[in-house]
C-alpha cells in the first residue's frame, strides 16, 4: 500500500444548499460541513436527493441556491471541468474505446501532460488497486470487479481534493461487496482522502464510514458517526432506516437526572433520557435486543411465524404492544409457532424523538 | 487556456479582414483568379483595410472597429463583468451591424424607400463573400463567448457557440428564405404590398377549384395533391402493413428478401419509377404493346394522369412504410398476444382486439409519412402527371415558365408548406406522446402469435403480386439502358451509355466526351462535399439535444427538424426567392447546393444521432468532465469516437440523398453546376428515356456501391458491451 500518491484533501461545505428541477426541489436548503480526510456516506432511500448532492459537489448539477465551498474557496459557478473532484460512477464509466492504460491516463491527457509520465502515474494507480498487467485489456474484457478497480483507478490518480463515490458497489455481487468496500475503506485511509460516499445500503454505510448523513425528502434526517445513528436515532424514520427496528409505542414514566424510567406494555426498563419528558413515547426497539424465554416474568407473548436461517432465527412474536421482530442466536433452541413465550428487553432500545 | 478561443476568432476576424476580399467573387466561391487579377487593391477583390485604405464604402469601416473593440476584453479575467460585456457588445453589435448594412444597402442602393429620402441616393453593393463570412463569423463567435461568460448553459463555450452556431444557420437557411415566401406572397409582381393580389391568388380557382365534382374541368391543384396524398397515405400504409406482418408474423421462406424493400428507397431517385411505369404502362410500354396483340386493346395515355402518379407513388413510398411498420409491429411484445391468448382469445380476435390497437400510431406515422412524401414528391408528377396538376410542379411551372409569377409560386408554395406542416405536427403533437411499444428489453420472451389464417391469405395477396411489380420495375430499369428505341426497335445496343458516358483517348490523354460526366461528376463533388457537413451540422445538433440542458430546447428541435416538413420544391422557390439577391448572393453557385443539401438532409442527421447517442451512458460525458476535459475535448475524445458507426452512417445517407434529389436541386442548377437529377429529368422530357434510363441505372449502382461499402466497414466495428447494438436503423425520411 505504499505509493507517491496522496491526497490533497479539502473540506466540503454546504451552506443553504438548494436544487430545484423545475417544480420539483430535489435539494432544500441543505447544509453540512465534511472534515478533509473523512469518508462521508449519504444515505438514504430513492428519491430522498443524496445522488444530486453528490453531482452537485462534482459540478455535474448546479445549484439553484445556496453556496458550495471545496477547501475554503467558494467553487458554486465552477463546472464539473475546472473543479479537483473526481467520481466513480455507479456504472463505472469506462470508456468502452480505451484500454485501461488509457482510461486510467485520460485525465492526465486533456490536461496536456506529456503520454510517457501519464502512463508512469497511471500505472501507480493501477498498482494501488492491484491491477497490474491489463494495461491494454478493453474494459469489455475485465470482470466487473476489475472493472470497478480501473474506475476507482482512474478517479484516485488525479490526487483529487475531493473524491466521490456514487454506488460504486451496486453492480457487485454480494461476496465481492465486502472485499471491495473494505478495500476502499483501506485506501482512502491510507491516501487521506476526502470522500464522499452515496448508498442506500445501510449495513454498506455503517461499515465504511467517518460520518454519515441521512438524507429524507430533499433534506437532512441526521448526520452522525455510524454509532450515534444506531444508537440513538433522532427521529422515527432514521431508527426505522438504519438497521432493523420494532417501533413501539411506550410512555416514560420519570426521569432521573440522565435516565428515563420506560415501561413497554407491563414491563419497565431504564434507557438515557435523551431530554424527553415523561409522557408517551415511541422506542426503537433493535431485533436482537428482543429476549425471548419460557413463559414467566415480562411481556406474555406468542411466535406467529418462524424462520431458520442459518447462524440465527427470526421469529414474528406477538405481544401486547404489537407484533415484535427477533432475531435469537439460540440455533439449537427453536421455538415452534404458536408456542407461548416471555418477552423481555435488553440494552439496545432508544427512545426517539417524535417527528414534529 | 480558456482564453485560447477568444484570441482564436479575434484572429479569425482579423483574417477576414485583412487578407480575404469582402464582396463575393462573382465567378464562384472555388474559383481563385482574383487572386491575380487587381487583388488587393481592386474594389470588388478588396479586403476590408484595404477599402478603407483607399476610402471606399465607408458604411463597412465600423465592422473593423467593432472587431477591434474586442480585444479590451484579452487581458482580463472571465470572471470580470467587463469581459463578458465587452464581448456582448462588440460581437454582438458588430454582427447585428454588417446584417443589417447588408440588408438595407443592396444592389440597386438603398433597399427601402424611405432611407433613399433621408439620406439621398447611394452607391450599391453585392453579396458578402469570404472576408464577411469570416469576419462575421468572428464577430458571432466571440458574442457567444461573451454569452458564456455572463452564465449561459453553465459557462460552457462550446457548448453555447454550439447552440447560437445552429440557431443561426437554421435562421439564415431555413427561417429566413421561408419568411422569403411569405413576403413575396403578400406582394404583386411589382414588388408592392398587395392585399388584393394575395387574396385572389390565394383563393384562386385553379388552387381551391371543385370542378371536377360538377364537370368534366379539373380540380384545384390543392385538391388533386391532397386526394393523391391520401390515397397514397393509406394504401403505402396498408401495403407497408403487410409486407411488415410478412417479416414478423409469418413462415415465409424469403423474409431476408423483404429486407432489399428497405434499401430501395434510398437508393432510387424518386423519378425513376416513374420512368419504369411508362417504359411498361405507356403507350408503346411493354405491357400495352401485349395488350394490344393478345387482346386488341387500343393503347391509351391512361398512364399519364392520376392512376399512373399514384401508381408510382405507392411504389416508391410503400417501403418506407414498410420500414416504419416493421418497428411498430416487433414493438408489440409476444407476451402481449399470449396473454390474450390464455385469456381464451383466438387468433383473430387477438389480432384484431390487442396487436392491432397497439400498432395504431405507428399506423397513424406511417399514413403522415406517406401523405408528406406524396406532397412533397416533385419528379413522379413531373414524368407522369399530364394533365393532371399538382402544387410542387404548379410550383415549379409558375417559376420557370412562361408565367415567370413569383408571386404565384409563392402563395402555391405557401399552401403546400400549411399542408405538410400541418401533417408534421399531427404527427408531432398528436402522436409524440402515444407510444405503445410494449416490448422493454428485459427478457421479452415468447413468440409472436401467427396470423389468423384469413389474415395470411389478405396479407400475401396483397403484398406477393406487389414484391413482384417491384422486382419487375427494378429489372426495367436495369435493362431499358440497353434497349434501342423503347416500344419500337428492341434491339440491345449500348449506344445509350457510350452517349452518357463515352470515354475516348485523345491527342492529350482521356477525352470525357459523353454528355452526362460534367452533371456526374459535379454531382459527386457537391454530394461528397455536403455529406460530412451535413453530418456533422446534425450530430452536433443531436448531441445539444440529447446531452445539454437549456431553455427553449423544444424550440430548437423543432426548428432543427422542420426542414423534415418543407417539401423539396418550396425549399427550392424559397432559396431563389431569398439568395439571388444581397446580402447572401448564392444563387448559380455550387455554394447554394450544398447548403441546401445540408438543410434538406440535416434532419437525418439529428436522428440518427440522437438514437445512438441516447444508447450512450450519460456517465461516460460525466465521467470525462469530472476527470478534468472541457466539453468540446469530451465529444472529441469520447462521443466522436463511440459514435462513428452513426457517423458513417448520417455520411452515407446524406451522399446518397444529394445525389437522388431532384425537387429543391431542379430550381437552384445552372449551366456550371448541373445535377445528375435535373440532366435526366431534361431528358425525359425529351422523350430521350434512353439515355435517362441508363443514367439512373449508374446512379443507383453508383449509391449500391456506397451504401455496400459503408456496411462492410461498419459491420466490423464493435467496440464494447455497452455499445454494441448500434447498428445504424436507415431513418425513413422526406423523398425528394
Amino acid at each position: 500500500m505504499s505509493s507517491d500518491l496522496g491526497g490533497q484533501a479539502a473540506t466540503v461545505r454546504f451552506e443553504n444548499v438548494t436544487k430545484a428541477f423545475g417544480e420539483v426541489v430535489a435539494v432544500d436548503g441543505v447544509s453540512f460541513e465534511i472534515e478533509a480526510g473523512n469518508l462521508v456516506t449519504l444515505l438514504g432511500p430513492s428519491g430522498c436527493g443524496k445522488t444530486t448532492t453528490l453531482r452537485m459537489i462534482a459540478g455535474l448539477e448546479m445549484v439553484t441556491g445556496g453556496r458550495i465551498l471545496i477547501g475554503g474557496r467558494d467553487v458554486t459557478l465552477l463546472p464539473a471541468t475546472d473543479r479537483d473532484v473526481s467520481m466513480v460512477f455507479q456504472s463505472y464509466a469506462l470508456f468502452p474505446h480505451m484500454t485501461v492504460i488509457e482510461n486510467v491516463s485520460y485525465g492526465f491527457v486533456v490536461s496536456g501532460m506529456r503520454k510517457e509520465e501519464a502512463r508512469t502515474r497511471a500505472r501507480q494507480g493501477l498498482e494501488l488497486v492491484r491491477l497490474v498487467g491489463y494495461d491494454d485489456r478493453l474494459p469489455s474484457e475485465l470482470s466487473g470487479g476489475q472493472q470497478q478497480r480501473v474506475a476507482v483507478a482512474r478517479a484516485l490518480v488525479l490526487e483529487p481534493e475531493v473524491l466521490l463515490f456514487d454506488e460504486p458497489l451496486s453492480n457487485l455481487d454480494a461476496k465481492l461487496r465486502r472485499r471491495v468496500r473494505e478495500e476502499i475503506r483501506e485506501i482512502q485511509q491510507a491516501l487521506n482522502l476526502t470522500t464522499v460516499y452515496v448508498t442506500h445500503d445501510q449495513e454498506e454505510a455503517l461499515a465504511v464510514s467517518d460520518k454519515i448523513i441521512v438524507m429524507r425528502n430533499a433534506a437532512i434526517a441526521q448526520e452522525g458517526a455510524p454509532r450515534d445513528l444506531y444508537e440513538r436515532p433522532s427521529n422515527v424514520f432514521v431508527a426505522d432506516f438504519i438497521g432493523d427496528a420494532n417501533l413501539v409505542d411506550a410512555e416514560v414514566r420519570r426521569v432521573a437526572g440522565e435516565t428515563a424510567t420506560v415501561s413497554i406494555g407491563t414491563v419497565e426498563i431504564e434507557l438515557p433520557a435523551r431530554g424527553i419528558a415523561p409522557g408517551p413515547v415511541k422506542v426503537a426497539i433493535r431485533p436482537e435486543s428482543v429476549r425471548l424465554s419460557d413463559p414467566g416474568d415480562g411481556l406474555a407473548g406468542q411466535i406467529l411465524k418462524a424462520a431458520y436461517l442459518g447462524d440465527h432465527l427470526e421469529y414474528t412474536v406477538d405481544t401486547p404492544v404489537g407484533e415484535l421482530f427477533v432475531i435469537d442466536n439460540s440455533v439449537g433452541a427453536p421455538r415452534p409457532v404458536g408456542s407461548s413465550v416471555s418477552v423481555a428487553f435488553g440494552t439496545r432500545v432508544a427512545l426517539v424523538p417524535s417527528d414534529d | 487556456m480558456t482564453r485560447r478561443p477568444l484570441l482564436l476568432w479575434q484572429l479569425i476576424g482579423l483574417f477576414g479582414l485583412v487578407v480575404l476580399p469582402w464582396y463575393a467573387i462573382e465567378d464562384g466561391f472555388w474559383n481563385f483568379e482574383w487572386l491575380f487579377d487587381g487583388y488587393p487593391f481592386d474594389s470588388d477583390y478588396a479586403p476590408l483595410l484595404f477599402l478603407f485604405l483607399e476610402g471606399e464604402a465607408p458604411w463597412l469601416w465600423p465592422t473593423a472597429a467593432f472587431l477591434a473593440a474586442s480585444t479590451y476584453a484579452l487581458g482580463r479575467d472571465k470572471i470580470d463583468p467587463a469581459y463578458a460585456t465587452t464581448l456582448l457588445l462588440a460581437g454582438g453589435g458588430g454582427f447585428a451591424y454588417v446584417m443589417l448594412q447588408g440588408f438595407t444597402i443592396g444592389i440597386d442602393g438603398w433597399e427601402y424607400q424611405v432611407l433613399n429620402d433621408l439620406f439621398g441616393p447611394r452607391e450599391r453593393q453585392y453579396g458578402m463573400g469570404y472576408g464577411a463570412l469570416l469576419i462575421m463569423g468572428g464577430l458571432f463567435f466571440l458574442f457567444t463567448q461573451g454569452l458564456a461568460a455572463r452564465g449561459a448553459v453553465n459557462g460552457d463555450v462550446f457548448v453555447v457557440g454550439s447552440i447560437s452556431l445552429i440557431v443561426a444557420v437554421v435562421a439564415i437557411f431555413i427561417f429566413f428564405p421561408v419568411f422569403h415566401i411569405l413576403i413575396s406572397a403578400i406582394q404583386d409582381n411589382d414588388r408592392v404590398y398587395s392585399l388584393t393580389a394575395f387574396t385572389g391568388k390565394m383563393f384562386s380557382a385553379k388552387i381551391w377549384g371543385l370542378h371536377c365534382l360538377t364537370s368534366t374541368r379539373g380540380c384545384g391543384v390543392a385538391w388533386n395533391s391532397f386526394v393523391l396524398a391520401v390515397a397514397v397515405g393509406v394504401g403505402s400504409t396498408l401495403l407497408g402493413l403487410a409486407f411488415a406482418l410478412i417479416a414478423t408474423r409469418t413462415g415465409f421462406r424469403y423474409k431476408r428478401g423483404l429486407r432489399v424493400l428497405t434499401v430501395l428507397p434510398i437508393i432510387t431517385p424518386p423519378f425513376v419509377i416513374g420512368l419504369a411505369l411508362i417504359l411498361l404502362l405507356g403507350q408503346s410500354g411493354v405491357i400495352t404493346g401485349f395488350l394490344e396483340w393478345a387482346f386488341g386493346i387500343h393503347p391509351t395515355r391512361w398512364i399519364y394522369g392520376f392512376p399512373g402518379v399514384w401508381l408510382a407513388q405507392m411504389l416508391a413510398f410503400t417501403p418506407i412504410a414498410f420500414l416504419v411498420l416493421i418497428g411498430v409491429v416487433q414493438g408489440v411484445s409476444p407476451s402481449m398476444e399470449e396473454a390474450a391468448q390464455t385469456l381464451r382469445a383466438n387468433a383473430w380476435t387477438t389480432f384484431t382486439t390487442v396487436s392491432l390497437p397497439l400498432m395504431r400510431p405507428g399506423l397513424a406515422n406511417a399514413f403522415l409519412l406517406g401523405f408528406i412524401e406524396s406532397m412533397a414528391d416533385f419528379g413522379n408528377p413531373m414524368v407522369l402527371g399530364g394533365n393532371f396538376d399538382v402544387l410542387s410542379t404548379e410550383i415549379f411551372f409558375a417559376i420557370v415558365g412562361a408565367q415567370n409569377d413569383q408571386g404565384r409560386a409563392a402563395v402555391l408554395a405557401l399552401v403546400l408548406l400549411g399542408f405538410t406542416l400541418a401533417a408534421f405536427w399531427l404527427q408531432r403533437v398528436w402522436l409524440g406522446r402515444k407510444s405503445y411499444v410494449t416490448v422493454t428489453g428485459k427478457g421479452d420472451a415468447g413468440v409472436h402469435v401467427a396470423l389468423p389464417r384469413r389474415l395470411n391469405w389478405l396479407v400475401f395477396g396483397a403484398a406477393l403480386p406487389w414484391a413482384a411489380m417491384t422486382m419487375v420495375i427494378y429489372a426495367m430499369i436495369m435493362f431499358g439502358g440497353f434497349v434501342k428505341i423503347w416500344g419500337r426497335d428492341h434491339s440491345l445496343t449500348l449506344k445509350h451509355y457510350i452517349d452518357a458516358f463515352g470515354v475516348s483517348v485523345g491527342d492529350h490523354g482521356l477525352v470525357w466526351f459523353g454528355g452526362a460526366w460534367n452533371s456526374f461528376w459535379t454531382t459527386i463533388t457537391i454530394a461528397a462535399v455536403s455529406a460530412p457537413l451535413t453530418a456533422g451540422l446534425g450530430l452536433l445538433a443531436a448531441y445539444l439535444l440529447v446531452r445539454q440542458r437549456f431553455t427553449g430546447k423544444h424550440v430548437f428541435e423543432f426548428g432543427t427538424m422542420l426542414s423534415f416538413a418543407i417539401p423539396g420544391t418550396v425549399i427550392g422557390v424559397s432559396y431563389v426567392l431569398a439568395f439571388n439577391v444581397p446580402p447572401f448572393e448564392l444563387t448559380g453557385t455550387g455554394a447554394i447546393l450544398v447548403i441546401s443539401f445540408i438543410f434538406r438532409n440535416m434532419p437525418v442527421g439529428v436522428r440518427a444521432g440522437m438514437a445512438s447517442m441516447s444508447q450512450l451512458d450519460p456517465a461516460l460525458d460525466e465521467a470525462s468532465l469530472t476527470l478534468g476535459a472541457n466539453s468540446w475535448k469530451t465529444v472529441q475524445r469520447v462521443i466522436m469516437p463511440l459514435l462513428r458507426p452513426a457517423i458513417l452512417a448520417a455520411m452515407v445517407y446524406s451522399f446518397v440523398r444529394a445525389m437522388t434529389a431532384v425537387s429543391a436541386v431542379i430550381f437552384l442548377v445552372s449551366a456550371e453546376y448541373d445535377m445528375a437529377t435535373s440532366y435526366i429529368l431534361g431528358r425525359v422530357e425529351n422523350n430521350d428515356y434512353g439515355i435517362s434510363i441508363a443514367y439512373s441505372s449508374v446512379l443507383i449502382l453508383v449509391m449500391l456501391v456506397a451504401v455496400g461499402l459503408f456496411q462492410l466497414i461498419i459491420g466490423e466495428r464493435r467496440i464494447g458491451r455497452r455499445t454494441r447494438d448500434s447498428e445504424p436503423a436507415p431513418t425513413a425520411i422526406l423523398g425528394a
